[in-house]
């Protein structure tokens, strides 16, 4: 079993990728390019990045929800399809018929997500069961978060993968909201880790959104899930910046206040991983050539034929 | 054959035939083996092939479709029709979009085997049909067998289909029997079947009601009339060219829903022939009483179609009269069912 090292200028590129990408959605939304919904991942950079650094990228599967740039570009999907699916173009991921909420690349094994909450958990257990019975040596990864868990297909499918003893990695990403409804709103016990262990799952807490952290209880974890075949579940804790869909802050809303220690904690960890990465100016201008070549291939792509909207309802 | 062991006898083939295939639902390994339809599998093939599962419906028919997607083809088996409703998320927002929005990229080769209940008090919760529901929804396809030989035919044909299929038995066909190959055969969706040939009037069933129109066509031959008895058997796609034909001939039609009428497959079938064919015909619909099913027998009798009811009904439509009153049939299928479920 190989121990990977974390890169810190692999992260600090993926980071300040997801970031920046996060930064340039904002800045021409209003132009109404993107004519669609956007669940933005600003503020939980690190987990994706942790977690994406710590996976095997040619072997693990990875199921995510609405809320998927950030796994999605941490995982390395095709971005330039990314974005030209975000502008409803067919040279994007589905030819514009998913669009932010069902972006999928199956050259990373990225599934196409749901934009039903917790739908798609049934979904990667049901996968992970497909690894199990074909003896494949794959792992799932299952992004979430708390709010999927007040779901019972939650609960229904962490049963079964704990009853089939199954490959995969639960990643809660607990930001405490749902929309604008808090978690203790919602739930009567708040120690999600103590339920999860009732059914028979390990599970581990991560308080902060050190993203070495992250990667270091992830590549744990997905070791052992390959070694032994059980599920594993990962909670931790992470701080949404900005609305629940849209580009703008929801401070003004009044049902929270802005936490600026959370937001400057999120841009310290920003900075502290390019300050560990020597040549963050070239990684820096990487990601705005990729940025810009993106944009331009998804302004120039044309939009899919009106035909095209009946192909692939069923499969012949 | 009887119509389970028909069932039972194209799992056994297609998992022999395909090492992805496997069984799995509430009670499929158990001493009964859903009405033999799933015995003893598990024996056979192993517990990864065939497996009980925990009760919870959304989540096992999301464990479906994500195997399928795995490049699985799993079979889930439902009691009762009735608890697919637990399952609607899946079935709807997952199964039926995924191939569409991949864009074709993902597919769902998906059977969900649901049987309706009927008879002996099943009562409001263990007798529904819910065809139309099912029907209404693009990227699933909907089949209900009627005779052994098309639902062997025809769970083959689901179990190597790349959609999600929502494959529906009857309760009380479960014992019936017919002439059925032993080995592998499949029968193509999108095709109903003519059961009998008649000029007077077409009879579409569908699922159990087939039965109905059967005993309804040799009620009517003692005033010489002939009917034309379509077994739908695909409900989506649907085989509308073949009513177009029989209606062209006999310009009367009775459709009778195994369902409740309203919005129902009846209503799609007569609006496809009024919007796109110029025929001028007679049409009626027969189904449940537009009522949940009660369970007292005397209720229960009045709440579905009968071989009686639609006889009764295609005599006025043919001669413009009323004085005939059938004599009462047996229908073996609902007479002889003691339960107890």
């Amino acid at each position: 079993m190989t121990i990977k090292k974390f890169n810190y200028a692999k992260a600090y590129y993926l980071f300040k990728k997801i970031r920046s990408t996060e930064e340039k959605i904002i800045e021409i939304y209003e132009s109404d390019v993107i004519k669609s919904p956007v669940h933005l991942s600003l503020g939980q950079e690190s987990i994706a990045v942790g977690i994406a650094l710590a996976s095997n990228k040619k072997k693990d599967i990875v199921f995510s929800n609405y809320r998927s740039h950030a796994h999605f570009i941490a995982h390395g999907g095709d971005y330039k399809k990314m974005w030209a699916e975000l502008f409803g173009k067919e040279s994007g991921l589905s030819s514009g018929k998913a669009g932010s909420m069902h972006l999928g690349d199956l050259d990373i094994n990225f599934i196409f997500t749901s934009a039903i909450v917790g739908s798609a958990i049934s979904e990667a257990v049901g996968y992970a069961l497909a690894l199990k019975l074909k003896k494949l040596n794959s792992r799932v990864i299952c992004y979430h978060g708390e709010g999927a868990m007040d779901q019972g297909t939650f609960w229904e499918s962490l049963n079964f993968s704990a009853l089939k003893k199954l490959p995969i990695l639960f990643v809660c990403e607990n930001n405490h909201l749902a929309i604008y409804s808090e978690q203790k709103k919602r739930m009567k016990t708040l120690n999600i880790c103590k339920k999860v262990e009732s059914f028979g799952v390990r599970s581990i807490k991560i308080e902060d959104n050190s993203t070495k952290n992250i990667f270091k209880y992830a590549h744990k974890a997905l070791q052992g899930i390959g070694k032994n075949s059980q599920p594993v579940f990962l909670e931790i804790n992470t701080y949404r910046e900005v609305d629940h869909v849209g580009t703008n802050y929801d401070f003004e809303l009044g049902y929270r206040k802005k936490d600026k220690q959370q937001l400057l904690k999120n841009l310290n960890e920003l900075n502290y991983l390019k300050e560990k990465t020597k040549n963050f100016l070239q990684v820096e201008k990487k990601i705005s050539k990729e940025i810009s070549d993106a944009l331009n291939y998804s302004y120039k792509s044309n939009f899919p034929k009106i035909k095209h909207i009946e192909s692939n309802v069923t499969k012949e | 054959m009887s119509y389970a062991d028909a069932i039972l006898s194209a799992t056994k083939i297609m998992l022999k035939k395909n090492k992805d295939v496997f069984v799995f639902g509430q009670g499929v390994d158990d001493p009964k083996g859903h009405y033999g339809t799933t015995l003893n599998l598990h024996k056979d093939f192993g517990n990864n092939r065939c497996f009980d599962t925990p009760i919870c419906e959304e989540s096992m028919t999301g464990v479906g479709i994500g195997a399928a997607i795995a490049g699985m083809s799993p079979i889930l088996v439902h009691q009762r029709m009735d608890f697919l409703m637990l399952a609607m998320n899946q079935i709807v927002n997952m199964a039926s979009k995924i191939h569409y929005i991949s864009d074709g990229k993902l597919c769902v080769p998906l059977v969900i085997r649901a049987c309706i209940g009927r008879s002996w008090g099943q009562g409001a919760q263990h007798s529904q049909s819910l065809l139309s529901v099912f029907a209404h929804i693009p990227g699933l396809k909907v089949i209900a067998p009627t005779t052994p030989y098309d639902v062997k035919g025809t769970l083959i044909t689901a179990i190597e289909d790349k959609n999600p299929v929502i494959f529906i038995e009857h309760r009380m066909l479960y014992k019936n029997q017919g002439l059925v190959p032993e080995g592998y055969y499949k029968i193509e969706f999108g095709k109903s079947r003519i059961l009998s040939k008649g000029s007077d009037i077409t009879i579409v069933g569908m699922s159990f009601t087939v039965v109905d129109c059967i005993n309804a066509k040799k009620l009517l031959l003692e005033k010489s009339l002939k009917a034309e008895v379509i077994d739908l058997l695909s409900i989506q796609p649907l085989d509308i060219n073949k009513i177009v034909i029989s209606v062209k001939k006999t310009k009367r039609l009775i459709i009778v829903e195994n369902d409740w009428i309203n919005c129902g497959i009846s209503a799609e079938i007569i609006s496809r022939l009024v919007e796109k064919y110029k025929i001028k015909f007679e049409v009626k619909r027969i189904g449940y009483l537009f009522t949940p099913c009660p369970t007292t027998a005397p209720l229960e009798k009045s709440f579905y179609p009968s071989p009686e009811k639609i006889a009764t009904l295609s005599y006025e439509m043919i001669t413009k009269k009323k004085n005939w009153t059938p004599k009462k049939i047996k229908t073996k299928e609902i007479e002889e069912f003691k339960g107890p479920f």
